[in-house]
């Protein structure tokens, strides 16, 4: 009778753990890592080192302060926040903007709710918000990729001129942008590696463009155009999909999305701002408990969906 | 055309709670469960529609022939509480349904900043009556979805390992930045 182990469920396991799952996302990162580094050069370089850096460094430092073991998983999730706040600002931003950028996702958006796994808003796009809200002319004014003058987004053109621009430019990356969000191209493999390790689910990022060019249709867009643009790629595939502020079930899931596709595309079209995507992640991640109360899944045996 | 744009401001972009910051009081208090928020909700809608119908008419036909427009913040509270008292004592005799489901908020909101602010605002915004009583709707509304929100989210991290001296009121302040920081998205949705 000593071999019975009593525990409570789950009792199936998987070699998945927090720490790979992050991993997986960082190799999904390095293609749009190069691309960065390749079209805006050591100024890229300098904030992404810079936010990592200091992401860490913070998450060390409020895990010592509260006195919590510091995990691996700790270390590789606050780097990622990092990365993924560098990679939606621009490469124009001084450094120690950055520094307090990670410190408001590090502290405020992240531990002040209990740490990994209890954050209601993406720590990234939370943190992003904040600086674009105290520095609106900093995080609007965008470097040219190679070289040192500033440029205008294609999303700001859009809206300002009534410009589009060349969609192999887009696809490719080549044009003024956040660090990380230009290059379509390298951020669909990425994406592409995700989906087939099954790191993500692919409900969120596809109901998200589904409404993006539903939406696009009926206010009479360029579909390829509003998909290429800003942060959508970026967005979809790595901040809306974030495991601990998206819902966990799947009807929630497709409501998420398209809720995030609609948003987006309002602030886009009708909005003050050229871009809505952080806008829009942030507002559905706080509807995300009331729809994970709400749409729950079908109960195992049952044949219709239970909605509460 | 116009009145579905008041509510819309009134609910997404001049949101009482998250552009506004009136109204924080009830918003704090009632926010830790999901049904008394829903009944909170309610009541907020409805009172703020007819203390927009009844400030206006106030405004319209008492104040500005007599002249005494210095009279607006004191008259416009005692206006609103007495119709509020008056309507709960209807409530309870025609509609006891109803009265389960507003319940105990309609008094607690009575007399406070954001239905007498709703009501100032319209006099400043220059709104006809029926533009009056569709922003106390939406601004009804708004209040109800900001409030549904962090319901929502309040009941999440009931359990989460929160630092002890951020926990209750301060941890939900800091969440209701947040999403006000989210619904800075909305702002210049429509050209003033």
């Amino acid at each position: 009778m000593s071999k019975l182990i009593v525990t409570p469920a789950p009792h199936i396991k998987d070699s998945d753990t927090v720490s790979k799952q992050m991993r997986n996302v960082f190799i999904a990162l390095i293609p749009a890592l190069i691309a960065s580094v390749i079209f805006f050069g050591t100024n890229a370089l300098v904030v992404i080192i810079t936010t990592v850096l200091s992401s860490v460094l913070f998450e060390v430092i409020i895990l010592k302060i509260r006195k919590k073991a510091i995990k691996k998983s700790d270390i590789s999730s606050s780097a990622l926040t990092g990365l993924l706040l560098a990679f939606c600002v621009s490469s124009f931003m001084p450094w120690w903007i950055m520094i307090l950028a990670s410190f408001i996702a590090i502290a405020v958006a992240k531990h002040a709710f209990g740490g990994l796994g209890f954050n209601i808003f993406n720590p990234a796009l939370a943190a992003r918000a904040f600086i674009l809200a105290s520095w609106p002319v900093l995080m609007t004014t965008w470097l040219a990729p190679y070289a040192a003058i500033t440029s205008a987004t294609p999303l700001e053109l859009l809206k300002e001129n009534g410009i589009s621009a060349d969609y192999l430019t887009m696809f490719i990356g080549n044009h003024a942008g956040s660090i990380g969000e230009t290059s379509a191209i390298a951020l669909l493999i990425g994406a592409l590696y995700l989906l087939v390790t099954r790191t993500i689910d692919f409900r969120v990022p596809a109901s998200y463009l589904i409404t993006v060019v539903a939406m696009s249709l009926v206010m009479g867009q360029d579909i390829v155009f509003q998909l290429l643009a800003g942060g959508l790629i970026l967005g979809a595939f790595f901040m809306a999909t974030d495991p601990v502020t998206s819902p966990v079930t799947k009807p929630g899931r497709w409501v998420f999305g398209a809720g995030c596709g609609f948003i987006t595309m309002i602030i886009r079209v009708w909005g003050g701002y050229p871009e809505g995507v952080c806008y829009s992640i942030l507002i559905m991640n706080a509807v995300v408990p009331l729809l994970d109360r709400y749409l729950q899944g079908r109960i195992f045996g049952c044949k219709r969906w239970n909605v509460v | 055309m116009n009145l579905f744009l008041i509510v819309v401001s009134a609910v997404l972009i001049n949101n009482f709670i998250l552009t506004k910051f009136l109204g924080l009081c009830p918003f704090v208090g009632v926010s830790n469960q999901i049904d008394a928020s829903i009944g909170m909700g309610g009541a907020v809608i409805f009172v703020m529609t007819i203390a927009s119908a009844v400030a206006w008419l106030f405004q319209t036909y008492i104040l500005n022939p007599l002249n005494i427009g210095f009279l607006q913040t004191i008259s416009y509270i005692l206006v609103i509480a007495a119709l509020v008292q008056f309507c709960e004592v209807v409530i309870n005799k025609v509609s006891p349904s109803l009265k389960q489901a507003l319940g105990i908020y309609l008094p607690l909101i009575t007399t406070n900043c954001a239905v007498l602010g709703v009501a100032i605002l319209n006099f400043r915004s220059n709104y006809t009556f029926i533009e009056s009583v569709f922003n106390g709707f939406g601004s009804g509304l708004g209040f109800t979805m900001a409030l549904l929100l962090m319901a929502g989210i309040r009941e999440r991290i009931e359990l989460a390992p929160i630092p002890r001296s951020l926990k209750g009121a301060s941890i939900t302040f800091i969440t209701a930045s947040l999403m006000s920081l989210a619904f800075l998205g909305f702002s210049g949705l429509i050209p003033q």
